[in-house]
């Protein structure tokens, strides 16, 4: 791809059929390499989980193909006819795991509650919850996590998280995707395929996932495709559209929660965009026109975006070793 | 600036951030957060150990770079919150 002088969301248009057989090739290449059979796909319901699993198929065919439904208690009554139309729609294989059982004996619930209660004592049985990081776009505020509580009375209230109280969420909320990843590997191993990891450029460049949770797998398909990308890949490959127009959501809270007020600053269209224009040096004055920001406003995504990469940069890394082991290399 | 207020802001700063090393002592004016030193969850606990060594409420509204971004910052916002407290 390179930078046109018309910086705008065509930027980011690709030859969909070629994109398609590139990505199909490595995965071919990777599990001809490791010396496996398929790939293990946990479906949620997504663009992302959706397209991955798209991808497979015309890598592998449906029959090398395998899915998983992974809901639990604070996922969205629609993720699992959503997931479940993927692998009907592409004709691969999938079974429902369970996995509210296995969080609740872990604890995920009981922390979470627990971690809440240290800023709003009475939350507990009906009562809902988020965190939500302010926007960057509207003023030069530091970001500071709060969480929004809903009591069974529908009133909803915000609170300022303190740190203990945010690492505790964060923790309790970690074990869903920790979880999902432990049961991806049972398959992947019993079938002796490969896991795969969903994430989109704007994820896996902002360290969006989990440590040893969703950010752990052997291959990641659309790792290097921007969010905007993705979606056209997804009509490319024929993803039903009722998955298509679902919006973004991380279906990990009692209360919806979109990517945007969790996350990322902007809806992913300009994210995309003011992304791209850091990683292609597109001087300001034309991301803001292409995304209709100020130039000021873009100037405090793009800090954001600097921020996010220092504060997530570990997420990346391998484990530390206090020297090379040479014999080992990959 | 208050240079009681600056020490007990380095020693915080050097215990909580930087493993005791103080050769990586940023300077006054220096970013905390372009340099690395603290991060989305550094701020929470940087604005606890205002509230907590200092005794003030720090609202919402205050949470911007000019305030908590570096330790000069920091300085003039604590001096400027404890003068409206006495005042």
């Amino acid at each position: 791809m390179t930078h046109t002088t018309t910086f705008g969301p065509d930027t980011l248009a690709l030859d969909l059929a070629a994109e398609t057989e590139r990505i199909s090739q490595t995965i071919r290449d990777y599990l001809r390499g490791a010396r496996r059979k398929g790939a293990v796909i946990a479906l949620s319901g997504g663009i992302d989980s959706s397209v991955t699993a798209a991808l497979c198929v015309a890598a592998l065919g449906p029959e090398r193909t395998f899915g998983l439904h992974m809901p639990e208690r604070a996922s969205s009554p629609e993720t699992i006819s959503l997931s479940r139309s993927i692998s009907d729609h592409f004709g691969f294989d999938s079974v429902l795991e369970e996995i509210a059982e296995t969080l609740a004996a872990a604890g995920c619930y009981s922390r979470y509650d627990e971690s809440v209660r240290k800023v709003v004592p009475e939350y507990g049985e009906g009562w809902k919850s988020k965190i939500v990081l302010p926007s960057v776009v509207d003023d030069g505020t530091l970001r500071v996590y709060q969480v929004v509580v809903e009591n069974p009375d529908g009133e909803q209230s915000s609170h300022r998280l303190t740190t203990e109280a945010y690492l505790g969420i964060v923790a309790a909320t970690n074990f869903k995707q920790r979880v999902r990843k432990m049961m991806e590997y049972y398959h992947a191993d019993r079938l002796n395929y490969v896991t795969t990891g969903t994430p989109n450029r704007l994820e896996y460049d902002q360290g969006f996932f989990v440590k040893l949770g969703d950010g752990s797998a052997d291959v990641k398909p659309i790792a290097h495709l921007y969010k905007t990308q993705v979606y056209a890949l997804a009509e490319h490959l024929g993803v039903p559209e009722a998955i298509r127009t679902r919006p973004s959501t991380t279906d990990t809270y009692t209360l919806e929660q979109s990517q945007e007020e969790f996350y990322f600053s902007l809806p992913h269209h300009l994210m995309d965009l003011c992304l791209y224009g850091v990683n292609h040096d597109v001087p300001e004055e034309q991301v803001a026109e292409a995304t209709g920001l100020t130039v000021e406003q873009v100037r405090r995504v793009n800090a954001d975006i600097e921020q996010k990469r220092r504060t997530t940069g570990y997420l990346h890394q391998p484990p530390v070793l206090v020297e090379d082991v040479a014999e080992i290399q990959y | 600036m208050d240079t009681q207020v600056t020490t007990t802001l380095r020693a915080f700063i050097e215990e909580s951030y930087l493993f005791g090393d103080s050769s990586r002592m940023p300077a006054d004016d220096e970013s905390l957060l372009e340099t690395g030193i603290i991060d989305s969850t550094g701020v929470l606990e940087l604005i606890e150990f205002l509230e907590e060594e200092f005794g003030f409420s720090v609202e919402d509204t205050e949470t911007v770079p000019e305030n908590l971004g570096s330790i000069s910052g920091l300085t003039r916002y604590v001096s400027s919150k404890r003068a409206q407290g006495a005042a």
